[in-house]
């Protein structure tokens, strides 16, 4: 657990980073400080481990002050992954995630096994450990970068936008492995970014920060988006919140059936006729045509983002992204199930709401 | 013209030339040796702290501008023929390239890498020591590198007042009128350059780390 | 510093000797060294003849290329020409480099907009790349006219002018003052071409400074 108590920085041109900061950060989650730059956000993690002391206010890890640790000591107790990963260029992979043990004296082939253990662990070839950190990709140094982080299994993780220098398909594809690490590792977590979408993906609590240093919320994911507790709250997780909220909300979607055909069929098309193949999974819609044809690839009209039964979100942009109105509905293994319609989706919203499901 | 450069005559005795280029090999070793241990920790030091780059940059130049010949003089006034001026006037040469080269190198450290050195918990001692420096050694080579040149070729002077090295060949075969001595001088002393650049070229491929030499693929762009 | 006063034309003219045999090869090497410095820039095989070229001109020691210089051009140990040929020499050497790095810095999106506009390869480089590589090639500049200004004195050891002559004088008959004076004037001298040179590129490069 990490406590603010009235956290003060006060910067020496006088700009004010950090402004009475009180706030909590529960053992054992993901807990993410957003906001546009110059919020005081990074400022507030640095002080964590300090990398910058306070001004005025006391800042406690697991109920100890963090003013009364010697830094260096303090911070190999403390994961530190930073944007850009910050490897050193110098070292091998491996001693690069080795670093942490080894300065906490273990001895080096202790240190070397739980680092190649590590690269396994996010997600690494071991064999990546020989090279160097300019032979790597963005998105692997990133990796890298966090198995640094864990190599001494702290019970802290400080998460200076780590993802942020990289593009977005890999970016997705690390936040998604971030959060299977934390569902092992169980890790207190504080991960800063200015991507509202990358909060509300990773944060089981998101801080809002406001220019001046202030904190404009504190809550859940989808309080953030229901109840806003401001303008610049409201004007910051943005335009279309209405809609993101659905990402938070599970309900039951009636699938219809859908009329289905499979290439080189002969088949009448008097409908939306959805085109699959052999494992049942969608390839493409066919409009109705006059008479009987042979289904091949040019007639296909290309599909859109298909449904996989989770959130009401999903469901919708199913439904819209689709040619024919018929958001398509798969299983586990991509086969489909049938289709669901927006205006079921908006039903299903209503009941929610009358349910009390719909955070306000 | 290369005649006195291959009679055998000249390569044997107490003033032959393997002494002269023993000589010659000596004092650029013995300068590059005393200037590392004054330049590098100084240059490390200022990089390190960020405080008072201006003093080693001015320092640097005006110590640039001064004419070894003068301050090989002037020692020799004040001290005596001898060795000493000599090391004087070399080690004030090989300084400023060594010591601006190190505080470049230490500057140009990645900030980010240097924050995640303090991130991970290393001591000041341990971010220079074992961050800053180890990035920084290609830089500090091209400082050291770049003064070994210039002591091997200006080490010639030393002959003025009387010491040894190949510039004896050039201010022998000056006064002698002999110009195949001077040229065999000229000659030997740009080998000799060549061959120490070689070799502070291998032991910066042995001790600079492989991370740090440019690469074709992967990493930021 | 009493000397300087005491016997003040002789050092006004050695200063003026000084000045001439370090700036003329200066603005020599400097003119030669910017188109091979373009074609170092443009071409890999011109950076792999002229760098290592270069290098192994700079590990001739100074004054053995002044006492070589005459037998080669055929002219007398003293003339001047002995220490403005191979001072020239060094500065090309150094320049090359400078003049090679500072173009290839110029970023490719602006010779690429500056191609776009429809520069032809001249004018773009007149207008564009040049200017644009000007804040290096002055630093390089720079260096160069510094260690010249140092290295003239070299050549009063076989008898030639400038500051050295007070050296080698003042050797020979155990003055020191006279040393100084000398010693006192090259460094005088190089930090004020040296100030003289920075101050130009700040006036020539208004823009290097705008923005910090």
């Amino acid at each position: 657990m990490i406590e603010f108590r009235a956290v003060t920085k006060r910067f020496e041109d006088g700009t004010i980073a950090v402004d009475e900061l009180d706030l909590t950060v529960e053992a054992g989650t993901i807990t993410v400080f957003v906001g546009p730059s110059g919020c005081g956000k990074t400022t507030s993690l640095r002080m964590v481990n300090r990398m910058i002391d306070p001004t005025s206010g006391t800042i406690l890890v697991d109920g100890k002050d963090v003013l009364t640790v010697d830094p260096p000591t303090l911070r190999r107790g403390i994961g530190y992954v930073i944007q850009q990963a910050g490897l050193f260029p110098h070292r091998t992979v491996l001693d690069n995630v080795a670093t942490v043990p080894l300065l906490s004296g273990w001895d080096r082939r202790k240190a070397r096994t739980r680092a190649a253990e590590l690269l396994e662990i996010v997600g690494l070839d071991p064999a990546f450990g020989k090279r160097y950190p300019a032979q790597l990709s963005g998105g692997q140094q990133q990796r890298v970068g966090v198995a640094r982080a864990l190599a001494a299994d702290p019970p802290v993780l400080l998460m200076d936008e780590p993802f942020s220098a990289v593009d977005p398909v890999v970016r997705e594809g690390l936040q998604d492995e971030l959060l299977r690490l934390q569902a092992e590792l169980d890790k207190t977590i504080v991960f800063v970014t200015h991507d509202i979408d990358e909060a509300l993906k990773l944060g089981e609590r998101v801080a809002v920060f406001q220019t001046g240093g202030h904190l404009a919320q504190y809550a859940k994911p989808a309080e953030l988006l229901s109840a806003p507790a401001n303008d610049f709250v409201a004007s910051f997780v943005g335009r279309d919140r209405g809609y993101r909220t659905l990402t938070f909300l599970h309900a039951d979607v009636p699938v219809h059936p859908v009329d289905t055909a499979k290439l080189g069929q002969r088949v009448a098309v008097t409908d939306w006729t959805l085109v699959v193949d052999d494992q049942d999974r969608p390839k493409g819609w066919l409009s109705g045509v006059d008479g009987e044809i042979e289904v091949s690839d040019q007639d296909l009209i290309a599909g859109g983002s298909l449904y996989d039964g989770s959130t009401l979100r999903g469901a919708l942009d199913a439904a819209l992204s689709s040619p024919s109105a018929l958001g398509v509905t798969v299983d586990d293994n991509g086969a489909v199930v049938g289709v669901v319609r927006a205006d079921d989706v908006i039903k299903a919203l209503a009941k929610a709401r009358a349910a009390g499901e719909v955070p306000k | 013209m290369g005649g006195w450069l291959f009679d055998p005559a000249h390569w044997s005795g107490p003033t032959g030339i393997p002494v002269r280029l023993l000589e010659h090999l000596g004092y650029t070793l013995m300068t590059l040796l005393i200037a590392a241990v004054i330049a590098i920790p100084l240059g490390a030091f200022v990089g390190h702290t960020g405080k008072g780059g201006f003093v080693v940059v001015g320092l640097s130049n005006a110590l640039r501008a001064l004419p070894t010949t003068a301050v090989l003089i002037l020692v020799v006034l004040w001290a005596g023929l001898g060795d000493f001026p000599v090391y004087v006037a070399l080690v004030l040469l090989a300084i400023p390239p060594i010591m601006a080269g190190t505080y470049a190198g230490i500057r140009a450290v990645d900030p980010v890498t240097v924050d995640a050195a303090r991130g991970v918990g290393m001591r000041e001692s341990g971010v220079l020591l074992k961050v800053e420096i180890p990035n920084a050694l290609p830089l500090i080579y091209g400082g050291f590198r770049g003064a070994a040149l210039q002591v091997v070729a200006t080490a010639t002077i030393a002959a003025y007042t009387g010491a040894g090295g190949l510039g004896r060949l050039v201010f022998d075969g000056l006064a002698l009128q002999e110009f195949g001595q001077m040229l065999a001088g000229a000659v030997l002393v740009a080998l000799l350059a060549v061959l120490v650049d070689l070799g502070f070229a291998g032991l910066q491929r042995l001790t600079v780390s492989p991370g740090l030499r440019p690469v074709g693929t992967g990493g930021k762009t | 510093m009493t000397w300087i006063f005491e016997n003040w034309d002789r050092f006004w003219e050695v200063t003026g000797v000084h000045l001439r045999l370090s700036v003329v090869p200066v603005l020599i090497g400097f003119v030669l060294s910017i188109p091979l410095g373009w074609l170092a820039s443009r071409s890999a095989t011109a950076r792999a003849i002229l760098f290592p070229l270069a290098n192994i001109l700079f590990t001739i020691p100074s004054i053995a290329l002044i006492v070589i210089t005459p037998v080669l051009i055929g002219v007398k140990i003293l003339d001047e020409i002995n220490v403005i040929v191979p001072l020239t020499i060094y500065t090309i050497a150094l320049m090359v480099r400078s003049v090679a790095d500072a173009l290839s810095a110029v970023p490719g999106h602006v010779t690429a907009a500056a191609n776009a506009m429809g520069f032809r390869p001249l004018r773009r480089f007149l207008t564009v790349d040049f200017p644009l590589a000007l804040p290096v090639t002055i630093a390089g500049l720079r260096v160069a006219t510094v260690s010249n200004i140092s290295m003239v004195s070299v050549g009063a050891l076989v008898g030639l002018g400038g500051y050295g002559q007070l050296f080698t004088e003042g050797y020979q008959t155990d003055n020191t003052a006279k040393v100084f004076a000398g010693l006192i004037g090259t460094v005088v001298l190089a930090v004020l071409a040296d100030g003289l040179l920075l101050l130009l590129g700040r006036v020539l490069t208004p823009w290097a400074r705008a923005g910090r």
